[in-house]
């Protein structure tokens, strides 16, 4: 192995990610005086928070009456039963607080004609335990994210975090089953860090990019789940992938939901608005997974739209122009610049899209990350948050505008977690060296790999095998497949081809590491999927049509190690945090 | 006597010419600048021939061809691919803007890329911003409030219409590095991209340090470098004006 020269650092607490969980919680920890750092492969706003757009959901109660516990309802049953309800109520408990902070940091939001948060319907979101539509998804018109992500960052540097960026993480450095701190590669000058700290929070967001189409960026890339999967961990309820039903035809590029919720409507060839005959009550605002399903099954019976009959149609031409210059902004300018189309006088063509991971590291809603041994454990020194985390909150499909709400509180809660468990200045262990040099092997093997499959080939295959094997409806079959498809291009790997062998932005190698953590995503979605014999959310089994929930009303747990993989499972928590709220049993899921 | 030297790296070599192997019949020439700073040579400008029939539309989805098919080593910044991130900042044929939302078809001839102008390059078509990134905190970016209750603050529709076309800056930095001003004085002078920054937050009716804020970027070269030449509101993707921002802050100050 080459000799890399390693710098050292020590920190109370290690931030990995500055989307909008990673730097609410970096500001949380400096608030809290703990000497914090947040890392990050790319500058904070280049983060794919940035490109959330519809809003972020908070009973405010600022368009009409609302109350949290119905928030929490919606969510539950938007989860389809498979989230944990403590989490769930703190998250939609804490929600108002959290919104309301985030205006006093100084986001942009809309406004109502009285001066408050402007708030919109979305998907699910309903009022009385799911009886009519309710606006609570607050918009900064449809740059929701952008705003927040611009805003936390101001507030980080307000609060002097220290940010070491285009830093590449390699793996979380592990003693006796704790977490010690990270390695990580320095792109701007190719030299290899080392940050000993005595709390991890993982906040890398989601692997939208083990598809070939998804609306995620490219570098939604997963790292940190990875990073918990070769530190032995497990990764939870991965075959649970959002599709978001619009969009943008042949690119992928993502319209809100915002978009619907402002009055806008799908269509199929015939011209008809489908969403009425699956979802007579919520119609083109039912949960995403509704949706997606709906459309996909207008297109496989031959209602799609186009030479292939292979999208649908979305209207907002029938909305007032200025309705849509004030609210979606951002939607003419994509659907103009990726779909050629004029919103105010054209339907945009959408078809379901990779879109989230309820998926990921599993958490309490303190944000500890847990293991199973024997029963649920936290490992100590090692937290996750925002999408890379699976609390869950989400469970089987997460709500539009819950995700955002998501990076904020818990966000928060990490940092008000991390605060009570590390005293600023503690001792820190000494790391063996086999620990990092492990790490470094990898690194090195890779970076001087001389076979012949470059990285860009193994990913398309990966990409593509997740799009025809672990679509939105799934089967016996296609799983089966997909479970020995998935591995070929991680057994490719045993002939990579990597040809630069620089260390400075040496993105032929960040690819590299990028797709070696994004193979292993895929094959623990592929394999969870493979042996969840139900349909719940978002997992849609054209065998297995029902929920079961005397079977599967649990979390996956997804071990895995090279290509093995271990699959074990976890009960949902069937209770409330507090007596606040009761327990909502399982009921069937209608819109 | 005085020698009149280029700078460093500054004479940009011929490159490698790397011919199409697909047998399309539908090439373009794309020529990108290249620097590794690993090895001690002068940037050069590599010529890759791209079979157009099957790239999709963007100059993203060029580069990412190229890189994908072609040549893995060239190293350019790239995340959301849909104009919200502003990582994919470049200079094509002669003017800065994304690669993901440019489309190729507006360009003519052989496509040149650069790197962002008048940015020391760290490696290929990757700037370096961390000037700039110092001079966006300068501004404070963050609300200023003494109010400390539970409740949002009340601000009206047309006070938040005041910071449409200010808020939504991706920081591309495509306007400042398309500055003349701030070419010959980028250390001193603020820019348009952060000029514009520290308007969004002087014009926000809850912030309540306006007058600091004004005095801090009243200043001969912060502010005033300024000349009105407006190549930033011309280079920015995503149709702001950061000219109008300038002027807006000079005409407070001098109307204060």
């Amino acid at each position: 192995m080459s000799a890399y020269k390693i710098i050292d650092h020590e920190y109370d607490v290690v931030v990995l990610g500055a989307g909008g969980s990673g730097l609410r919680a970096a500001v949380g920890l400096s608030e809290a005086g703990l000497k914090t750092a947040c890392v990050s492969k790319v500058f904070p706003t280049r983060s794919h928070t940035s490109a959330a757009q519809g809003g972020i959901s908070a009973a405010l109660g600022n368009m009409g009456e609302d109350d949290w516990r119905w928030h929490m309802y919606d969510t539950v049953k938007g989860a389809d039963w498979l989230g944990d309800q403590d989490s769930i109520e703190y998250l939609c408990k804490e929600a108002p607080a959290a919104v309301l902070e985030l205006e006093k940091y100084g986001v942009p939001f809309s406004r109502t004609d009285d001066g408050k948060i402007y708030q919109r319907p979305f998907g699910g979101m309903t009022k009385n335990y799911g009886n009519e539509t309710v606006q609570r998804t607050c918009a900064a018109a449809d740059r929701t994210g952008h705003a927040i992500l611009h805003t936390l960052y101001g507030q980080a540097l307000k609060h002097n975090t220290e940010f070491f960026i285009e830093y590449f993480a390699l793996d979380l450095i592990m003693k006796d089953g704790a977490c010690k701190g990270i390695i990580a590669w320095n792109l701007n000058d190719g030299t290899i860090h080392r940050f000993r700290s005595h709390t991890t929070i993982i906040a890398t967001g989601g692997y939208g990019k083990v598809y070939y189409s998804a609306t995620s960026a490219h570098t939604c890339t997963g790292d940190g789940n990875a990073m918990a999967l070769r530190a032995g961990l497990p990764l939870q309820d991965m075959e649970f992938v959002q599709f978001h039903p619009t969009g943008i035809y042949g690119h992928g590029t993502l319209i809100s939901e915002g978009v619907r919720g402002e009055g806008g409507y799908l269509v199929n060839s015939k011209g008809e608005r489908f969403m009425e005959r699956y979802a007579p009550k919520a119609k083109d605002l039912a949960s995403r997974d509704v949706v997606s399903r709906s459309i996909a099954v207008e297109i496989n019976e031959g209602r799609g739209i186009g030479k292939e009959q292979d999208h649908v149609h979305l209207h907002i031409d029938h909305l007032d122009p200025k309705v849509i210059d004030e609210r979606l902004p951002g939607i003419s300018e994509a659907s103009k610049l990726f779909a050629n189309v004029d919103v105010t006088k054209e339907p945009i063509p959408v078809v379901p899209t990779v879109h989230y991971n309820m998926g990921g590291i599993p958490t309490n809603y303190k944000a500890e990350v847990l293991t199973l041994n024997g029963s649920e454990k936290t490992v100590p020194g090692l937290m996750a948050i925002g999408e890379a985390a699976c609390v869950s909150v989400h469970g089987a499909n997460r709500l539009g505008s819950n995700s955002l709400i998501d990076l904020v509180v818990f966000g928060r809660a990490a940092a008000k977690r991390a605060a009570e468990l590390v005293k600023p200045g503690m001792k820190h262990d000494e790391i063996d060296k086999n620990e990092t040099d492990r790490c470094l092997d990898r690194f090195d093997k890779l970076r001087n790999s001389e076979g012949s499959n470059p990285t860009s080939e193994l990913r398309l295959s990966m990409q593509k095998t997740m799009q025809s094997k672990c679509a939105v409806f799934r089967t016996e079959k296609t799983l089966k497949e997909g479970v020995d498809e998935i591995r070929k291009p991680y057994d490719g790997m045993d002939s990579l081809s990597v040809k630069d062998k620089s260390l400075i932005f040496n993105t032929d190698l960040v690819e590299t590491l990028e797709f070696d953590n994004l193979i292993r995503q895929a094959i623990t979605t592929m394999d969870s999927a493979y042996h969840r014999k139900e349909s719940r959310g978002a997992h849609a089994r054209e065998d297995f049509p029902k929920r079961d929930d005397e079977n599967y009303m649990q979390h996956t747990l997804s071990w895995c190690n090279g290509s093995k993989t271990k699959i074990n499972y976890r009960p949902v928590h069937r209770s409330t945090l507090t007596n606040d709220v009761q327990y909502f049993p399982p009921q069937e899921r209608v819109y | 006597m005085v020698q009149l030297n280029l700078p460093a790296n500054s004479k940009v070599e011929k490159g490698q010419y790397y011919k199409d192997k697909t047998g399309s019949k539908n090439i373009r020439k794309i020529n990108i600048y290249r620097w590794d700073p690993s090895k001690n040579e002068n940037p050069r400008l590599d010529t890759y021939e791209v079979d157009m029939d099957n790239c999709s539309s963007k100059v993203l989805d060029v580069l990412n061809k190229i890189k994908n098919e072609i040549d893995p080593s060239i190293a350019y910044r790239r995340s959301c691919a849909h104009g919200v991130c502003g990582s994919c900042a470049m200079n094509m044929n002669g003017k800065n803007g994304l690669a993901c939302t440019k489309s190729h078809s507006e360009l003519d001839g052989d496509i040149d890329i650069y790197p962002l102008p008048h940015l020391k390059v760290l490696k290929d078509l990757i700037g370096d911003l961390s000037t700039l990134y110092k001079q966006y905190e300068s501004v404070e970016p963050w609300l200023k409030t003494s109010k400390v209750n539970d409740k949002e603050n009340i601000q009206s529709k047309d006070d938040r219409a005041k910071l449409d076309g200010l808020y939504e800056c991706i920081m591309c930095a495509c306007c400042s590095t398309s500055c003349p001003s701030y070419w010959w004085n980028g250390e001193k002078y603020l820019g348009p991209a952060v000029l514009l920054q520290a308007y969004r937050w002087i014009i926000d009716s809850r912030d309540e340090d306006r007058k600091e804020r004004l005095k801090k970027v009243a200043d001969e070269l912060k502010l005033y470098r300024c000349h009105t030449i407006l190549n930033c509101t011309n280079a920015c993707p995503k149709g702001l004006n950061p000219a109008k921002a300038i002027a807006e802050i000079k005409k407070m100050l001098a109307t204060a």
